[in-house]
């Protein structure tokens, strides 16, 4: 990285953002709505995360290089043509590469476009940032994104089917939550990761990690 | 192929639900859903967007099909969906300022509605004939209407409890949500199946 001492923090902290103080999932609890139906098992969630990730940091770069040139009245339909094009490329690949995959994300690899997240901040930052700086925040974003998106399918998965990337965790006698991998299930858990959130911010000492489970507890 | 009308109305309005079963349109459900005299026009713009959307989905369908340029289509589904969310907007803004205000930043939202989205996607992938994709349509426009009634009912009631403070804000929504969506559980099984 060739630039101006002075530089380098402020570029950390573009690339921190995403990743804690800006998470997309738990912070700004945006592009649920393409997510929450994947993520029923943390294999899913993580290739969903990638996905959206790549076509986040490839319209992130373009965008912030187009910024200058394109007129501002047109700019949300300019924006909105670049991510559907890096989804097309996406959609054609993921079906390239396993068609397993492909056939259980389906339809929800195109949804990206619609993805709030990407659009979101190609507004607020791609737009009015030069390319460097708005696709290290990009690449934060998507990291932040796939870490949320995992810490979603992985408690689904461990809950739903006693599994985690397929692996068994409890031996058979494991009575699977069958709740957890239905719909309802997904509300359950980002919500219980939320409440997670904002206990810990409640209160100053660090508190242990077992509130997640005793709250799915009082609700399942 | 052969699903009958009834059976895909009332599979997509109740059994598969596009927000509390799909998860599609989360944002609006999220974000309008705290007053019911806002619910209820936003479910309708977006039920009417739905519907040209899939009207205008089906005729480029075949269209990108006669081409061969099949990987123009979510390209051309996008550009159709935000040119009639554009309509709806003008249409407001003359007839009913205090609504166009109401809705705000919502209303050009539709544009990146995933459930609008949604509907020209599914017809697409279960190869819905004409009057199918317009039964799919109106359905799920009906039950995002449904959805965004009933929880806007629940959070106006909300309003007269005592929360405590951790809970509030989204968490307590998320909950809500998977709350309606266990009791749209029940449903499961009429009409269409899923997929």
């Amino acid at each position: 990285m060739s630039l101006p001492g002075q530089a380098v923090p402020s570029l950390m902290e573009e690339f921190l953002e995403g990743i804690w103080k800006q998470n997309p999932v738990f912070v700004m609890v945006l592009g649920m709505c393409p997510t929450l139906a994947v993520t029923v098992s943390a294999m899913n969630a993580v290739s969903m995360g990638l996905a959206t990730a790549f076509v986040l940091v490839t319209s992130c770069l373009l965008i912030s290089l187009v910024r200058n040139i394109v007129p501002s009245e047109v700019r949300i339909a300019t924006y909105i043509l670049i991510i559907a094009t890096f989804v097309t490329v996406v959609d054609y690949a993921i079906q390239a590469i396993s068609l397993a995959m492909y056939d259980a994300l389906g339809a929800f690899i195109q949804l990206i476009v619609v993805n709030c997240i990407i659009l979101g901040r190609a507004e607020a930052h791609a737009a009015k940032n030069p390319p460097m700086k708005a696709t290290i925040n990009a690449v934060g974003m998507g990291i932040g994104f796939t870490i949320g998106l995992f810490a979603l399918g992985s408690v689904r998965e461990i809950f739903g089917a006693g599994k985690l990337f397929g692996i068994s965790l409890f031996g058979p006698d494991f009575q699977p939550w069958v709740v957890m991998v239905l719909p309802p299930g997904g509300f359950f858990v980002l919500g219980g990761w939320l409440l997670l959130f904002n206990w810990l911010k409640s209160r100053t000492p660090p508190a242990p990690a077992g509130v997640k489970v005793s709250e799915g507890h009082a609700h399942v | 192929m052969s699903e009958s009308l009834s059976s895909i109305f009332i599979g997509t309005l109740l059994a598969n639900n596009f927000v509390l079963a799909m998860f599609l349109g989360l944002c609006p459900f999220l974000g309008v859903s705290s007053r019911l005299n806002t619910a209820v026009p936003m479910g309708a713009a977006t039920t009417f967007v739905m519907v040209v959307a899939s009207l205008c989905a089906y005729g480029l369908n075949w269209l990108v099909g006669q081409f061969h340029m099949e990987f123009l289509r979510l390209i051309s589904y996008i550009v159709i969906i935000a040119s009639a969310v554009q309509l709806v907007e003008m249409f407001l803004k003359k007839n009913s300022p205090a609504l166009f205000r109401a809705l705000g930043i919502y209303l050009p939202l539709i544009t990146t509605n995933c459930a609008v989205l949604g509907v020209a996607l599914f017809q697409t992938a279960r190869e819905y004939s004409f009057l199918q994709a317009l039964t799919f349509a109106t359905a799920g426009g009906a039950g995002f209407t449904l959805a965004l009634v009933l929880m806007a009912g629940v959070r106006e009631r909300l309003n007269f409890s005592t929360v405590p403070q951790v809970v509030q804000g989204t968490a307590l929504s998320l909950m809500l949500a998977g709350l309606l969506s266990l009791i749209f559980m029940g449903f499961a099984g009429l009409g269409a199946s899923a997929e």
